[in-house]
């Protein structure tokens, strides 16, 4: 066979490359908070991978299970972003990253 | 797995959580069905904490519960006791300025009793799963009451910022969790000690141990991760604001004494390095990015950044006097920013609330009783002597100076200080300047606490100087 096969490290790899692409994208964006919220979903579910794959590669449940909850608390730190976006936006009339300027200093 | 609960007695050590599990559950359902309760479920709250505060000092119940995932030591009673009671307080004084900053809503008390169980968890957390547990629980709360002021552009924006940077320290915090599960294999904070005092000093653990304090130095407002704080703080209604300079802190604080005692104790010479950076940067900014601030809940915010630094020095000398010297500081901390808070509440005039610190002019010949309790509370934040603020200091730069760490004792003088300058001018505004406002009265229960903090802080050395030394020895001799 040519092909190897997968390992622990591609999935540690892949894993790193999504918690990157999460951080560069709450910081490089500049251009909606709806982006932000995605890029926090990807770096949780970059944590994920790297559970599930710890988790085959020990023989030991503790990472999936860890992995279960952090999908759970996810979808509420999700719902709980979205509502504060929402009031944000009835007072600003606006999501525009460059728009989340009142206090500086 | 067998479970390790024999009797309904046998959950002792767990009964603040259970309590407040159910209490925030019941809140929420009486909000729903009494309209207009929102002042009498305050007051039911403020109660229970109280009664929770006495419970946690006088109910010795110690023990490790559901499967090693819970520990209930002396530390986690001290430190739960601080927690309990800076929660109390905080709701007694938003009482008064409830109805102006949008926190007249029985969402209110329950939210913060929801808070206050994640800290209790975070606090008594004995693996990285319960960890997380509580401190989202801790962290979601609190994201929701930022932005309460529903209407104020200036919370709703405090609460985004706030819930982004959150988020992305818990995912900082997860990821260092992720690597210290894979390269020890476990997630129970003793086990992952063993493993590692086992094994080699591997790359993995190391760097899964640097997104941890990462992740956790976020959530204490060291720096370099204190950027959310001065805006989270300004934007935020000032009760809340008050909450999160307190409670929050020391549980945030307790974790992180917990997971380097107790899980990385053999890479002792690690994390004494990145605690030792985080203490002096946090140190030095405070002191001097505080300086040029006009707002008040700005100046504390970078006054709660350098004070987190104070305490850092302490567990920088990672012995048994370092621990118990952090313990007293956020005692004394979290004494000094309550009573501080119930000040700034008491400062309205007809306009409404002041938050600017020119706002503060004459106060001293206006309210004198506000102006001296502040005077009281800045000269215990800049640690004169004998003000409580002092034997704060001192315990944590004797702990430094024991443990030969002379440079970051040295740091710490200077950078006290240097933050001597925006404490001292504030009591300058208030005693030498013309005033300018005409305050209202003063509520009565603010007046209170006042009374008890200034009390606390002046008479510290006569009254609870000894008392408190002890306790907090007990609660260090638990984790070493």
């Amino acid at each position: 066979m040519m092909v190897p096969a997968v390992g622990l490290a591609h999935f540690l790899t892949l894993g790193a490359i999504l918690f990157t692409l999460g951080v560069f994208g709450i910081f490089m964006n500049r251009k909606n908070v709806i982006i932000i919220l995605m890029s926090i979903e990807l770096i949780l579910l970059a944590v994920n991978i790297n559970f599930v794959g710890f988790s085959a590669h020990l023989n030991d449940l503790a990472g999936q299970v860890f992995a279960l909850i952090i999908l759970t608390v996810a979808a509420a730190e999700a719902a709980i972003g979205l509502a504060i976006l929402v009031i944000f936006f009835r007072n600003r009339g606006s999501i525009a990253v460059d728009d989340v300027n009142m206090m500086k200093g | 797995m067998n479970s390790d609960l024999s009797s309904f007695a046998s959950l002792a050590p767990a009964y603040p959580e259970l309590i407040l599990a159910v209490a925030a559950l019941a809140l929420l359902m009486a909000g729903v069905f009494l309209k207009n309760s929102s002042s009498k479920l305050a007051g039911v709250s403020i109660g229970m904490l109280m009664a929770l505060t006495v419970l946690v000092i006088f109910q010795p119940a110690t023990g490790v519960l559901f499967n090693g995932g819970f520990i209930q030591d002396d530390f986690a009673r001290y430190m739960k006791a601080l927690i309990l009671a800076g929660s109390a307080m905080v709701m007694v004084l938003s009482v008064s300025s409830a109805r102006e900053n949008g926190l007249a809503k029985f969402e209110y008390s329950a939210l913060i009793v929801l808070a206050t169980l994640g800290m209790l968890i975070m606090v008594s957390a004995n693996d990285l799963m319960v960890l997380y547990i509580g401190l989202e629980l801790q962290s979601l709360s609190l994201y929701i009451l930022a932005a309460m002021k529903r209407d104020s552009a200036k919370a709703t924006e405090s609460g985004l910022k706030y819930f982004v940077l959150g988020a992305l320290s818990s995912g900082m915090l997860l990821y260092g969790a992720s690597l210290i599960y894979g390269f020890t294999g476990q997630t129970q904070l003793d086990r992952i000690a063993e493993v590692i005092l086992l094994s080699d000093r591997s790359i993995g653990v190391l760097f899964g141990l640097a997104f941890l304090l990462a992740g956790v130095a976020f959530k204490i407002s060291a720096a370099p991760f204190h950027m959310w704080t001065p805006d989270v703080y300004e934007g935020a209604p000032t009760p809340v604001t008050a909450f999160f300079a307190s409670a929050p802190k020391v549980a945030a604080m307790a974790l992180l004494i917990r997971l380097v005692t107790d899980s990385f104790e053999p890479l002792a010479r690690d994390w004494q390095q990145i605690v030792f950076f985080l203490s002096v940067a946090s140190m030095v900014l405070a002191a001097f990015a505080g300086i040029g601030q006009k707002n008040i809940k700005r100046l504390i915010a970078y006054s709660s950044i350098g004070h987190m630094g104070f305490a850092l020095v302490g567990l920088s000398a990672g012995n048994l006097v370092g621990v118990q010297g952090v313990a007293i500081y956020m005692a004394i901390y979290l004494t000094t920013n309550l009573g501080l808070f119930a000040c700034i509440l008491a400062l309205k005039n007809s306009a409404g609330y002041v938050e600017n610190i020119s706002d503060l002019a004459g106060l001293a010949k206006t309210r004198p009783f506000v102006a001296a309790s502040m005077a009281v509370m800045m000269f215990s934040l800049v640690g004169l002597p004998p003000l409580a603020g002092f034997f704060a200091k001192w315990h944590v730069f004797l702990a430094a100076i024991e443990a030969q760490l002379f440079v970051l004792a040295v740091i710490g003088v200077f950078a006290s200080a240097v933050s001597a300058f925006y404490y001292l001018r504030i009591v300058k505004t208030m005693y030498f300047d013309e005033p300018e406002n005409d305050f209202s009265p003063v509520p009565g229960e603010l007046t209170f606490v006042m009374a008890i903090a200034g009390f606390l802080i002046v008479t510290y050395y006569l009254t609870v100087g000894r008392p408190l030394v002890d306790a907090a020895n007990f609660a260090a001799l638990s984790l070493f």
